[in-house]
């Protein structure tokens, strides 16, 4: 199943449409975007705020469906999903990081990475082991037992991006992972990023209105209005 | 996710807000002690009545005029000394009616006056009932007929008007007139903080003289077995209703009083279960809120466990074991608090305590499902959430 999905598109989006309802006035936040993803792919989306652009990461990261257009994720058609298969498809595809880091405070480190594992069933030892992996992997191993608020921005965010890696996802959306980070931490986790696409052949998708991160992408996509320019 | 580990971030979830968890579990602490207390009580009551009825003796019949009601107004008595042997005749042995005709007068040696009930007895009193002289001597047959007054005194009596000083052969003062102390009635303890041993003892023609009446106010009847009882209640009302014609009369049996007694000590015991179990209810709803307040505050871990993998059932299962929690350690901290809280009001206070096995298991029950009840809608909104606007909230 693995190798199915690593070899089709990670994500792939057909004239997908989003719109909602605020007060009985229908706002169309997506108006029909196509695009794909493939994997070991590094794709910033790049737009002023309003676009769209937080729009089509929660489509792509399966928190959200589509009204129309077909929108696949790890070669599964997302409007065919209900909420518990969505769930199961979040935890064993994509890896999440955001803008505000979004740690459990008053829980380690170790504890923060190893959750995506807890939703998946794996037994503690193994969650352990695998997490303290993936926090070697982005050199804090010697931090697992430290709480967020031991952690710098930087280190906190690094920390995120473990719990994203944890699970071995096919797809890792990341939101402005650099809005909440001085200059050199934000460097040192885009460097993190930028390796992922390389070691692991994991498709990477950043959302930012930053040039600077935009610029480290292999490609990228301008979102205006709701439609790719 | 595994149950054990829903269990895991529950509690852990409960100890990183533990004052306002303390709180919340106080509200099903109180009630689930409340209903324990207040069962225990209740049945401590019953059990209590029960065990003075049955201290009376055994197979007693209490005939008394007018229709037996509890709390009716008593008839004006008809009796006379005479239906004892009427009714001895019905009974077969004579020495197995007592009577009572009653009356509260003022009891005195020199200065010291103590107001108690003074009763007018016959002989047949220690054989009827259970009461045991302790020293001395009981009232006679001679004593009866002769109107001798002596009277048998109960040891509450004593030590008040007495102190250390042996009565026996020394003289009372009963509404002013002078008797002469023939006995210690044998000590009986208090039941509902009520002395059971400030009652006096005088032969029934002293007292009808002493009362200014012609009446006795009851007869106590005892039957030679058990079997009898029934039949002889039956054949004492229609021998008496044969002399009085037109004239109403009861004879109660133990059990009958036990009956009703019991049957108002167990709707008793039911209300207060009742009144308890409302501010279990209280306390529910509190847990309810809390709970809620709590899906607000972590809107946005809730959001991220969503992202991250959790389905709808993960997270409400994450919430109701929350509550639960919550209402069962709050329960059993309740019938800890419940059971010490009995056995104290039992030791300080004369009301008497029974925990009965029924009672902290019902409570028990009963806040695990207070906990899943009032869990659920909470869990359900937290379950519900939608992972974009949860993770945006503040």
């Amino acid at each position: 199943m693995t190798v199915e999905v690593r070899a089709g598109p990670a994500v792939e989006a057909v004239d997908v449409r989003r719109s909602y309802q605020l007060d009985g006035v229908t706002v169309e936040a997506l108006r029909g975007v196509s695009m794909r993803v493939d994997p070991g792919e590094y794709v910033a989306v790049v737009g002023p705020s309003g676009s769209g652009k937080s729009t089509l990461m929660h489509l792509m990261g399966c928190l959200d469906r589509p009204t129309s257009g077909t929108l696949r994720v790890g070669g599964r058609d997302v409007a065919t999903l209900g909420d518990a298969e969505l769930a199961t498809l979040r935890n064993r595809t994509i890896g999440f990081v955001f803008q505000s880091f979004q740690l459990l405070g008053r829980t380690s480190a170790l504890d923060n990475v190893s959750l995506p594992l807890v939703y998946r069933g794996v037994r503690s030892a193994e969650r352990r082991d695998r997490a303290a992996a993936a926090l070697e992997a982005v050199g804090l191993g010697q931090r697992l037992g430290h709480r967020p608020s031991q952690l710098s921005g930087g280190e906190q965010q690094r920390v995120a991006i473990a719990r994203a890696l944890v699970g071995e996802p096919s797809l890792l959306l990341a939101d402005e992972p650099t809005g909440n980070l001085d200059t050199a931490s934000g460097a040192e986790v885009l460097a993190l990023l930028g390796g992922l696409v390389e070691d692991r052949g994991v498709a990477v998708v950043v959302v930012t209105h930053d040039r600077e991160v935009a610029e480290r992408a292999s490609r990228r996509v301008d979102v205006r209005d709701g439609l790719l320019v | 996710m595994r149950t054990g580990e829903a269990f895991r971030v529950a509690l852990g979830a409960l100890r990183a807000n533990r004052l306002r968890s303390a709180l919340t579990m106080l509200g099903v602490v109180i009630g689930v002690a409340a209903v324990v207390v207040l069962v225990a009580l209740g049945s401590g009551a019953k059990q209590e009545v029960t065990d003075q009825v049955e201290s009376l003796g055994s197979n007693i019949i209490i005939v008394v005029p007018g229709k037996f009601e509890l709390g009716a107004a008593p008839t004006v008595s008809r009796l006379t000394l005479d239906d004892v042997g009427l009714l001895g005749r019905v009974v077969g042995d004579e020495g197995a009616v007592a009577v009572s005709v009653a009356s509260g007068e003022n009891v005195s040696n020199g200065r010291r006056t103590t107001f108690v009930t003074v009763n007018g007895v016959n002989e047949n009193v220690p054989n009827v009932f259970d009461r045991p002289v302790a020293r001395g001597d009981y009232i006679t047959a001679a004593d009866v007929d002769t109107r001798r007054r002596v009277a048998v005194l109960g040891s509450t009596v004593v030590r008040r008007i007495f102190g250390d000083v042996d009565p026996l052969g020394r003289q009372v003062s009963i509404a002013g007139v002078r008797f002469r102390v023939i006995g210690v009635l044998a000590h009986q303890g208090s039941a509902f903080g009520v002395d059971r041993d400030t009652e006096v003892h005088i032969p029934v023609t002293a007292a009808q003289r002493l009362f200014g009446v012609e009446r006795i106010d009851a007869l106590a009847v005892k039957a030679p077995r058990s079997e009898d009882v029934v039949p002889l209640q039956h054949k004492l009302v229609a021998a008496l209703k044969d002399k009085y014609t037109g004239e109403e009369f009861s004879a109660v049996t133990q059990s009958q009083i036990l009956g009703t007694i019991g049957r108002i000590l167990s709707l008793l015991t039911l209300v207060l279960a009742a009144i308890a179990a409302i501010s279990l209810l209280v306390g529910g709803v509190g847990v309810s809120n809390i709970m809620l307040v709590s899906v607000r505050e972590r809107t946005r871990e809730i959001g991220l466990r969503k992202a991250l993998g959790a389905r709808q059932r993960d997270v409400l299962l994450q919430f109701l074991i929350e509550a639960v929690l919550l209402c069962v350690v709050g329960g059993l901290i309740g019938i800890g608090l419940g059971v010490s809280g009995s056995l104290l009001v039992a030791s300080v206070t004369p009301l008497p305590a029974v925990i009965s096995w029924w009672s902290p298991v019902l409570a028990f029950t009963v806040s695990a499902l207070v906990g899943i009840f009032f869990g659920v809608a909470p869990a359900r909104r937290a379950g519900r959430l939608d992972p974009v606007e949860a993770l945006r909230s503040e």
